[in-house]
């Protein structure tokens, strides 16, 4: 693939839709977490990738994609401490992280 | 030259990825997605990025991935889970994706996408974003520094109370 636009969101879309593939299908719940880092991956490269290459009036314009990009990794770290918190806690409780066995909260 | 190094990291991050989705054990799952970070992360240097690569290479595999490895060691004791869901789950999710990723790729390649009159050679961008996190960015930053300790705070939180409730 050329270096230009669309060679990077094709890669974004592959990895954001194996991603999705992989939180859908995933049993267990580590598995799930790893398919949402995939999806946060695939947005975090287009911003970059549009950052780079549509017109930048200033540095500024230029740098806020990327700047964008700083704050998901920051987020999607927050979310994996937190998720993990809570796949660790089921794990004890119920001696599963079998996404398909966690039913108590269904109406 | 630049063509042959992009092409490397393209098929680093997708082919790895794959893998994450399709393989049955939970363990190569996780190498493999090392390995579609790392590609990704020199991605992000190809696109002038350097900041951004390093904080990804440091945050997502020095950090998150450790984290993730770490849960899967600890959450594999005695039996294998059987990993992903039975045929039809399989295949509504696959085609789900699929139509997807077809729209997306159709929308990259077709769209007449602005572009820049002068692709220049990429700077050093530590300066400039270390300006616009103090500057344009300082009430996000503060925000996401506050949302990562109280995360923080929150895991320990929730993990101490079900040791203790025992």
């Amino acid at each position: 693939m050329s270096y230009s636009l669309p060679s990077f969101l094709i890669v974004s879309s592959l990895l954001f839709c194996l991603g999705m593939f992989t939180v859908l299908t995933r049993r267990n719940a580590i598995g799930v977490l790893m398919g949402i880092e995939l999806i946060l991956n695939g947005a975090g490269l287009n911003f970059v990738a549009f950052s780079r290459f549509l017109e930048p009036t200033q540095t500024a314009n230029l740098l806020s994609g990327q700047v964008f990009t700083l704050f998901i990794i920051a987020i999607a770290a927050a979310e994996v401490a937190v998720a993990l918190a809570i796949v660790l806690v089921l794990y004890s409780q119920m001696k599963t992280i079998d996404v398909e066995d966690f039913k108590d909260l269904r109406g | 030259m630049k063509e042959i190094i992009l092409n490397l990291f393209i098929l680093l991050t997708v082919v790895p990825c794959l893998w994450v989705a399709l393989s049955s054990n939970i363990v190569h799952a996780a190498f493999s997605l090392l390995v579609t970070l790392f590609g990704v992360a020199g991605l992000y240097v190809l696109l002038g990025a350097d900041f951004i690569g390093v904080v990804q290479v440091i945050v997502y595999i020095g950090g998150i991935l450790v984290l993730i490895i770490f849960g899967v060691m600890m959450t594999q004791r005695g039996k294998l889970l059987p990993l992903s869901v039975q045929l039809p789950g399989r295949f509504f999710g696959g085609l789900l994706s699929s139509i997807i990723l077809v729209a997306l790729i159709l929308a990259a390649r077709r769209s007449k996408w602005p572009a820049a009159a002068s692709l220049g050679e990429p700077e050093p961008t530590s300066a400039a974003i270390g300006d616009l996190l103090l500057g344009k960015y300082l009430v996000a930053f503060e925000v996401a520094s506050v949302l990562l300790l109280v995360a923080l705070v929150g895991a320990v939180l929730i993990v101490r109370r079900s040791v203790r409730g025992e």
